[in-house]
This record gives structure tokens, C-alpha cells and sequence, in this order.
């Protein structure tokens, strides 16, 4: 048997936090603020570390990777996931631990790593190849490729400052893309660009997978990591959860989120420096009966706990909703309510709550994502599919109908007839509507 | 398996298929790793051209601000220091006098000032990919080694209007200019480490620079200092290699005894700059 490409044992990560920062509120704390900073930082100098908590990001992380083996690395913000892709591609050090890797290693953490505003397309294929470790030789040889894929032959010679956002995206993406390794760590690198270039980056990343090589993959796109990736890597918290294939991985991470009464999720405090945090986010129907089974029929609420740390700001809770296909089914914000807008909250904790009616969604998964956002414009925490649901089928009880009802959303939609003419029918007694819906209430 | 390979091969070694990378937490110090630096050697060079490159990019005279900010300076220290406070030259004439010394003074005080900004200018790669940190300073300190050559073109033109200082003497110039690099790097690296955990040398490293011209004998001959004095300006480093640069291009005695102070003092700063640097490296990622 061969060696294995990766093998991480008893790895782990502190990283040391500061508290959350105080806010100015008044320029005379700022004056204060600034006045006495310099005096705690050289207390901590001298030994007293006080106003520091320590954080582990992972915690007795061990597993091992066989050269061409696809590994989807699955976890909720926070889990650690961008940190163990950091350590492996030596960007930070491990706390404790060792880490072994075979083979040349390219870490794609981003796309356009070092590419530089003033300089051409040219020079910037150079640039970027360079600094994932691509030799002289090796880009010429490549060069045209690059050139090909990325589509901006035209303006090669242009400083890239003065490119649109798709162009910059498609060339930093088409270098990266062209970097030959043993071993590859991907970062969310395909959340970029249009819906198009995605589908092709996707494209290339199934080449790659199914290329032999070596690849670690992080995603919050489950469909994605289903169909790229042989095998998954649960993170929770900084501690593995599983290791094993990608389906059941998936699956114990999907069934992992439904946990407590009903559809909800706790999260860990991973950002003690932000202003405000969710602690929890909960799925239920609007009839508290007990019963937490959702139907296309049922009115459910998404509840939203946060806890606020500082006082009298205004914090407004936003949803987005996907499908399993990841399309986007609906965003709503909290202050998308005229009364919410503009609401200052004070520090402790709030709950927010959304009402989504019945007759809205058809039968399937759906995930969400809740974001904070600070006076209406600014996000200050974003957690990606931190929770799914379902929603079940109901039979239409339609006779004779068999067949389900199809499409992204199963509105009940009113019917009627009149009549035009009275050609259809002897009976001069026009029929009245016909009220029954396609959702067989 | 771990190939022992011959030392042309260091590039093939690091990049290859067999390479094993052992990752293990950071403590202590430890010795910088001289053949993965000379693995990632292209990379150095092209962050040294792309700094080269968008120096000048967007200005009109472009590569010309190399030539006119050494020979403004130059013209205004003549001025100022040579006419109106009539500063002792030596017998030489001060433009040449005052030129020949802002040739070290100007490379490394930019040297040390964009080297020393350099690794906090470079978050966005050291948080995203790994590669030696070293090479972003030495980049740096590389970027200003073309400047250096130009401004010594325009010194060779000076001693030829002026008459002054073809001599044997010139042939010292590399290995002082060898010095000049060592120094630079070494108060690089150091100010660089230190701007990542501490945004206080982003304020003080100007005035550091200010200073120091003032200790160095730029505008000054160290004659001006009693002679049983002299030795504690050679403790700067500096003034061996201004001084060493006068000697050298305009052709007077060398001091060796200041020169080996200095030269003492500079490869000592060297080595405590990167073994400095080399120590809190790995922490750089999560602190800047």
C-alpha cells in the first residue's frame, strides 16, 4: 500500500483573542480609549497577559489522506476548516502536532493571490503563477492555456486595475486552475464570478479530481462536495466529527444540524470580537401544537436568537433561503418591517422572528443563511447554511391525479371559470367557480 | 523518502513529486533555511521586478526620479550645508563630497523604510499562501539595488567634471556595496518583523531615519569629531560605509580600523535581523 499523501496526527490550534473591542461611543472614550491602550499593551509586555481569552480553532484534529483521494472538508462557520487548510499549506504553525505531506503542495486559498492593480495581464500571469510555486519554464510552457482559458487575450497587456470584475476573476481563476500539484487545497475558491464561469470552475475542479491528484476541498455547496469528492471530513467546533465517504459524512452533517425540538441549531461563539452574534436559529410551525413536521401547507417562523454586546446599536437579522440545488428561494430582512427599521437594540439578548406562510415552498430541503447586518448596511456575521429543514409532501387528493406537484415554489392558486360562450354547454345556468386548489387544502 | 540531492538541485528538490514537508509546531529559534530561500530564488526575483516595475509606473518621467531625487538632495545639501553653513569638506569639493556619501545613505534609509513597511504591505499574501517571508524584505531591499546603480553613474559623471578620485581605490566599491546590502537587510528584516506586531515603527521608523543621517557623517567629515572620539561614530555602521564609500570613490586612505568596526557591527545586525525574523515568522500569519 502506498504511502499516505497527508497524515495529520494529534493536531492542534489556539489562537489567542482579545476581548471584544470597545466601542467609542463619545469622542471622549475615544480620547480615553486611545490614551490607555498604549499603557495595557505594555503591561501585557511585560508578562501580565490579562485582557486576552484563548480560543482552540481545532482540537486533536487526525486523519490521513491517500494520493488521489478527493476530501470535502465539512463544518459550519467556525468549525475550522479555513484553519486547517491554512496550517497544511504552512501559512500558520500548529500550537501541537505533526503533519506529514508527500508531494508538491498548492494552496488555492483565494483566487489572484499577489496580483498586483498596476501591473499588465501579462505580468500578472507571472506574478500569480509564481507565487503558487509554479517555476519560469513551467508558465511559459502553460502561458497560451492560461491565456486561452481565462478569454482575455485582447487586453493581456492592459494593468488589470482597468479590467472588470468578471475578466480579473477569470484570469486570477484560469492561473490557478493551471497550477500542477500532487496535493491541492481549495478554499471556497468557486464562489466567485458569474453563474457561468462557477459552472465552469466546477468543471474544471471535477478534472482535477478525477485527474489523480490529491485534493482538499472546502465548500458550503453540499452538491458540490457530493459530487466532486470520494470522501469527507466532518469538522465541528475544531473537533472531527467524521471521517469516512462523502455520502455519509453529508448525511450525518445534514442530520447533525436538526438537532433539539423541532429544527434548530446552537452555534459556538466564534467571534468574540464582533458587536453581536447568533446564538441560536430554530424552524417550527406557527401552531405550536407540539409537532414540529412541516408541510407545504404548514405556516412556519424562523426565530433568530442573538446576543447583542454593546449597547444601542442597531442590528437587523437577514435570512437567505436555498434549495438543494442551491438556487436562492427568498431573502428577507428584519428591517425590511418599517417598525424594525432603524430599532436600536441594548446588550443582551433579542429574538427575532420571521413568519413564512403556508403555500409557499413545494416539498423539499431547504437551508438557510443568517446574517447580521449593522445599520442596514453593514454585515457583521454571516453563518452559511447553518440550518436545514424540510418540507414534506402532501398529497393533492386530486382523484385521478397522480402526479406531484412540480416546481420551486407550490402556491395555492385560485381557479375559476366563467363562461364565454354558451356553445360548451346546453345548461343555460353558468357554473359557479371552481375553488379547489392545486394543493388540496 | 527525503533525497539528499546536489545543490544545483535544491529547486528540483523542493518542487518535486517525492518531497516530503514536515509541519510541526514553531518554537524557539531556529536557523534560516538557506537552500529553501535559494529554492524559491524566481519568486524573489519577480516581487523584486514587480516592485522595480510599479515604482514608476504612472509617472511621467518614469526611471528618471531615480536620477533626480539623489541629485536634488545632492543640490540642496550643497546649498544649504556646502554655501550657507560652509560645513568642512575635506579639500574636496562638496557636491562630489556630500554625493559620494548620499549614495550608501540614500539606498539604505529607502531600504530599510519600504522594507521595513514591506511584510504588513504584503498581508494579503502572507495570510493566503506560503513561501519564505524572508524574500518580501529582501525583496525590497532588491528593488532599490537599481536606483543605486544609476545614482553611481551619475557620481562617476561628477568625479569626471570635477576631476577627483580615479584611483585603485575604486576597485573597493563592490564589496562595500556587498556591506550596504547586508546592512540594509539586516535593519530591513529586523523593522519588518517588529511592524507586524508593532504599528509603532510604522511612526517611528522616519524619525529613526532622520536621526541616523545625523549621526553618519553624510553632510559631515568625520574629521569634524575630535580623533580620540572617531571610533564611537564608526559604532554605526554607517559611517564605515560612507566613509568607505568616500575613500573608495574619491580616492583617499581607507580607515580600516573604523571600516572593521563597522563591518563588525553590520554582519553582527545582519545576523540578529533575520535570526530575528526567522523566529517570529511563523507567527506572521496570525498577527498581521
Amino acid at each position: 500500500m502506498s504511502k499516505p499523501a497527508i497524515k495529520v496526527e494529534g493536531l492542534w490550534k489556539e489562537y489567542v483573542v482579545g476581548h471584544p473591542k470597545e466601542q467609542h461611543g463619545t469622542f471622549y472614550d475615544l480620547l480615553a480609549g486611545t490614551l490607555k491602550a498604549p499603557l495595557q499593551r505594555l503591561r501585557s509586555l511585560g508578562g501580565q497577559i490579562e485582557d486576552t481569552e484563548r480560543f482552540w480553532a481545532l482540537q486533536d484534529v487526525n486523519f490521513e489522506v491517500q494520493p488521489g483521494e478527493v476530501v470535502g472538508i465539512i463544518g459550519r462557520n467556525g468549525a475550522g476548516k479555513s484553519t486547517l487548510l491554512k496550517i497544511l499549506s504552512r501559512i500558520t504553525a500548529p500550537t501541537q502536532g505533526r503533519i506529514e505531506v508527500r508531494g508538491r503542495l498548492a494552496s488555492l486559498l483565494e483566487v489572484g493571490t499577489g496580483f498586483h492593480p498596476e501591473l499588465s495581464g501579462r505580468e500578472n500571469i507571472y506574478l500569480n503563477a509564481t507565487i503558487l510555486g509554479m517555476g519560469q519554464k513551467e508558465i511559459n510552457r502553460k502561458f497560451d492555456e492560461i491565456v486561452e482559458f481565462s478569454g482575455v487575450e485582447k487586453f493581456l497587456d492592459t494593468p488589470v486595475k482597468r479590467y472588470s470584475s468578471g475578466m480579473y476573476v477569470r484570469l486570477a481563476f484560469s492561473v490557478a486552475a493551471h497550477v500542477e500539484a500532487d496535493i491541492m487545497l481549495v478554499d471556497e475558491v468557486l464562489a466567485v464570478g458569474d453563474a457561468d464561469f462557477q459552472k465552469r470552475c466546477l468543471g474544471m475542479m471535477g478534472d482535477v479530481a478525477r485527474g489523480g491528484r490529491t485534493v482538499l476541498f472546502v465548500s458550503h455547496n453540499l452538491t458540490a462536495l457530493r459530487n466532486l469528492c470520494t470522501s469527507g471530513l466532518l469538522l465541528e467546533s475544531g473537533r472531527p466529527k467524521a471521517l469516512g465517504k462523502i455520502g455519509d459524512v453529508l448525511n450525518q452533517y445534514s442530520s447533525s444540524r436538526a438537532t433539539g425540538d423541532g429544527m434548530s441549531v446552537d452555534l459556538v461563539d466564534s467571534h468574540p470580537g464582533k458587536p453581536a452574534w447568533v446564538q441560536r436559529v430554530a424552524v417550527s410551525p406557527k401552531e405550536r401544537n407540539g409537532n414540529s413536521h412541516l408541510s407545504v401547507s404548514t405556516a412556519f417562523v424562523i426565530q433568530t436568537w442573538i446576543e447583542v454586546r454593546v449597547p444601542d446599536i442597531e442590528i437587523g437579522v437577514f435570512l437567505h433561503c436555498h434549495d438543494s440545488n442551491q438556487n436562492r428561494v427568498f431573502s428577507t430582512g428584519s428591517f425590511f418591517n418599517p417598525q424594525l427599521s432603524g430599532m436600536k437594540l441594548g446588550a443582551g439578548q433579542h429574538e427575532f422572528e420571521c413568519e413564512v406562510p403556508g403555500h409557499i415552498l413545494n416539498d423539499g430541503e431547504y437551508t438557510l443563511d443568517v446574517m447580521l447586518v449593522r445599520d442596514r448596511h453593514e454585515v457583521i456575521a454571516t453563518e452559511s447554511s447553518i440550518l436545514s429543514f424540510r418540507v414534506h409532501d402532501e398529497p393533492l387528493g386530486v382523484e385521478g391525479w397522480n402526479w406531484p406537484a412540480t416546481g420551486v415554489i407550490r402556491p395555492s392558486l385560485a381557479w375559476s371559470y366563467s363562461m364565454e360562450k354558451s356553445t360548451v354547454c346546453n345548461s343555460s345556468s353558468a357554473l359557479p367557480l371552481i375553488v379547489p386548489s392545486a394543493t388540496g387544502v | 523518502m527525503y533525497i539528499k540531492m546536489s545543490p544545483n538541485n535544491f529547486q528540483q528538490q523542493y518542487f518535486s513529486h517525492q518531497h516530503r514537508t514536515v509541519i510541526e509546531p514553531a518554537r524557539g529559534w531556529r536557523m534560516l533555511d538557506w537552500r529553501e530561500l535559494w529554492a524559491y530564488r524566481e519568486l524573489l526575483w519577480v516581487l523584486t521586478t514587480r516592485d522595480i516595475k510599479v515604482r514608476y509606473k504612472q509617472t511621467v518621467l518614469g526611471a528618471g526620479w531615480a536620477i533626480l531625487r539623489p541629485f536634488i538632495t545632492m543640490v540642496i545639501f550643497s546649498v544649504v550645508f556646502g554655501r550657507l553653513a560652509r560645513m568642512p569638506s575635506d579639500g574636496l569639493p562638496y557636491p562630489v563630497f556630500v554625493y559620494a556619501a548620499l549614495l550608501p545613505w540614500t539606498f539604505f534609509s529607502t531600504a530599510i523604510a519600504t522594507s521595513g513597511q514591506s511584510l504588513v504591505g504584503s498581508a494579503h499574501l502572507v495570510s493566503k499562501v506560503y513561501f519564505p517571508r524572508l524574500i518580501i524584505p529582501l525583496s525590497s531591499v532588491g528593488a532599490g539595488l537599481i536606483d543605486l546603480l544609476i545614482s553611481t553613474g551619475i557620481l562617476l559623471l561628477m568625479m569626471l567634471y570635477y576631476g577627483v578620485g580615479w584611483s585603485w581605490n575604486l576597485l573597493a566599491a563592490p564589496l562595500l556595496l556587498l556591506f550596504v546590502i547586508f546592512t540594509a537587510l539586516g535593519v530591513g528584516t529586523l523593522l519588518s518583523a517588529l511592524t507586524v506586531a508593532y504599528r509603532d515603527f510604522t511612526h517611528l521608523t522616519p524619525f529613526m531615519v532622520q536621526i541616523w543621517m545625523f549621526i553618519t557623517p553624510v553632510i559631515f567629515p568625520v574629521s569634524l569629531v575630535p580623533e580620540r572620539w572617531q571610533w564611537v561614530l564608526y559604532l554605526n555602521p554607517m559611517t564605515g560605509l560612507v566613509e568607505g564609500f568616500r575613500s573608495a570613490f574619491l580616492g583617499r586612505p581607507f580607515d580600516l580600523a573604523g571600516l572593521g568596526i563597522s563591518f563588525a557591527i553590520a554582519f553582527s545586525v545582519f545576523l540578529v535581523g533575520v535570526a530575528y525574523f526567522e523566529k517570529v515568522e511563523r507567527r506572521f500569519a496570525d498577527i498581521i
